[in-house]
């Protein structure tokens, strides 16, 4: 790891200042991601501005009837929230998915937003890599490649979003707000992490010297029918190969609204957006939900060693969508 | 005996000096200066002058408070066993994958390669050497002794943390991913086996120890675990 400045903010202004005046600079909160990038020489900032101090750990109803959630939330404050586990219990449930207790315990709700890729060939810096130094190659399009993405993906990266968390918030409707030195904006979820096209070294909208000061949660009654589901090549601790995320209104026999997104399949979290649409107004019945998951990935591209997640991830949606339909809860 | 070395404690003496005495009288020219160097070396930084790059901080470790000079790059886990000779935390993997670097702070489990010690000041920070309350081991400490919940013991420290913080939060109604209701979640008396497996899966065991780790949980909690040799027959049982 190469020696850097250290400094604690004690204000978001003071943080944003900080991070604008020194391009080098990088934020820091729980660290789980950036200090094992530190040490693998991914990232070499010329300082580190310690946030975790700021005020922004509550999570507050808002006046819509839905969740603000501070940034520097922990992964296992929000999970374990008993309004979130009520409400939005795929939300807990996505969370208590990712990682373990330790990191939990650190990690941020900013920090998940903000993790980058695991791929090997990102995090191993005797191989080329677009995402790491642009322009150099994409040698995980070509090479093993059993973990990567089959949407979305471009000659440029093959790599995936990592965030269990960020795939249960694209189908709760989740909005991140940021701040930087021209004021607030708000950038809905699905909106905040980018494909990857020609410019793979930018995993999200964020400007220079913004810093994510909470997510805020619409009310969404349907969310209590939620369902996460994750596939993995181990029962815990590990990384989605694929994750689904799905929720349901159903009035009657018939769906009235319907999500689904998906994860470990593409550079951001997957908001399928045509099966949901497929989904309205139709029976919730098993040849349905297999048309939708269909939809889902028609436009999917495998690569040498990840046709599998073709079929895994239309049966994972078939399975969430029914049990989504009973009423959501364990998978 | 030198005089730096008597100030030690106890545990403090143990494996790290018996490392460099076991290489000073085998006269292992080469590689004993560097080794007894790393072992002698425990408080050096804090009474020196600040060198170029480093910082004074105050972490409070097991109830003392200890100042030291660092670079801002030293993780927690290395400030512990390298500054300030806490070598019971241990180093697995460095990159937050196995565990074995688990310590508490503010009551919390967390893993301390992935956090940098100048983050950590004003917290309490509670490592394997700070459980037991002089001769007497944590209850947790006990039921890993009578359980066998190791074997080369180099996981251990890790696995008790996390354990020791597991009770915690099961008292405090914590959920996980396996818990069937997330609104109702399960106190000591009901934490099953498949709860204790997803709530400790963040600490390895390359000795696949599993079985008597399970069985100390399950007796720190109030619970009566299996007789090894049941356990035994369910890991081979088809």
């Amino acid at each position: 790891m190469k020696n850097f400045t250290y400094v604690r903010a004690n204000s978001v202004q003071d943080a944003i200042s900080r991070a604008t005046s020194d391009r080098q600079a990088m934020f820091i909160a729980g660290g789980t991601n950036l200090v094992d990038r530190l040490k693998v020489f991914l990232d070499e900032p010329s300082q580190l501005v310690d946030v975790s101090r700021i005020k922004m750990k509550q999570i507050e109803r808002t006046k819509a009837g839905g969740l603000k959630i501070g940034a520097l939330v922990t992964n296992t404050a929000l999970a374990n929230h008993l309004e979130v586990r009520r409400n939005y219990p795929l939300l807990s449930r996505a969370i208590l998915a990712g990682a373990s207790q330790q990191i939990r315990n650190m990690a941020t709700v900013g920090g998940n937003l903000m993790q980058r890729t695991r791929c090997p060939y990102y995090y191993d810096t005797a191989f080329s890599c677009n995402k790491r130094q642009p322009n150099t190659g994409c040698p995980a399009a070509t090479g093993i490649n059993r973990t990567h993405a089959i949407l979305g993906a471009s000659e440029s990266c093959v790599a995936v979003n990592p965030s269990d968390m960020s795939v249960a918030m694209a189908v709760l409707d989740a909005v991140v707000e940021v701040r930087g030195m021209e004021g607030k904006r708000e950038i809905p979820l699905i909106d905040f992490h980018r494909l990857p096209g020609n410019t793979p070294d930018r995993d999200t909208n964020l400007e220079p010297g913004e810093l994510i000061t909470g997510v805020i949660l619409p009310p969404l009654p349907l969310a209590k029918s939620g369902v996460y589901l994750k596939l993995r090549d181990r029962a815990s601790y590990a990384f989605a190969l694929v994750s689904v995320a799905t929720a349901l209104e159903v009035v009657g026999e018939k769906i009235k609204t319907a999500r689904v997104a998906l994860g470990g399949v593409a550079h951001k979290p997957w908001r399928a957006m045509e099966a949901e649409e497929f989904l309205m107004g139709k029976a919730a019945n098993k040849s349905n939900f297999e048309r939708a998951a269909a939809i889902a990935l028609k436009n999917a591209k495998p690569l040498a060693h990840n046709g599998f997640k073709v079929e895994l991830s239309k049966r994972a949606i078939r399975r969430a969508l029914t049990i989504s339909a009973r009423g959501g809860g364990l998978v | 005996m030198t005089e730096p070395e008597k100030k030690l404690s106890a545990k403090q003496r143990s494996r790290r000096n018996f490392l460099g005495q076991s290489l000073s009288a085998a006269g292992a020219a080469i590689a004993a200066p560097s080794l007894l160097n790393a072992c002698q070396n425990k408080s050096v930084s804090a009474s020196n002058a600040l060198v170029e790059g480093e910082t004074t901080i105050e972490l409070k470790i097991n109830g003392h408070i200890n100042k030291l000079n660092i670079e801002p790059r030293v993780t927690l886990l290395d400030a512990l066993r390298e500054n300030l000779g806490l070598t019971g935390s241990k180093k697995g993997c460095d990159h937050g994958q196995c565990g074995a670097c688990t310590v508490l702070i503010d009551g919390q489990r967390v893993y301390s390669c992935l956090t940098l010690a100048v983050m950590q000041e004003d917290r309490e920070i509670t490592t394997i050497e700070g459980l037991a309350a002089g001769d007497n081991l944590h209850p947790v400490q006990t039921a890993f002794l009578e359980n066998d919940g190791f074997q080369c013991g180099y996981c251990t420290p890790g696995q008790i943390c996390a354990s020791v913080a597991l009770l915690e939060e099961v008292k405090n109604g914590s959920v996980s991913y396996v818990t069937p209701d997330l609104t109702n979640p399960p106190s000591l008396a009901s934490l099953s086996e498949t709860e204790i497996k997803e709530r400790l899966s963040g600490n390895l065991c390359r000795c696949s120890a599993y079985n008597g780790i399970v069985a100390a949980v399950q007796q720190a909690v109030g619970q009566t675990p299996p007789s090894p040799a049941a356990s035994m027959e369910n890991s081979h049982a088809g």
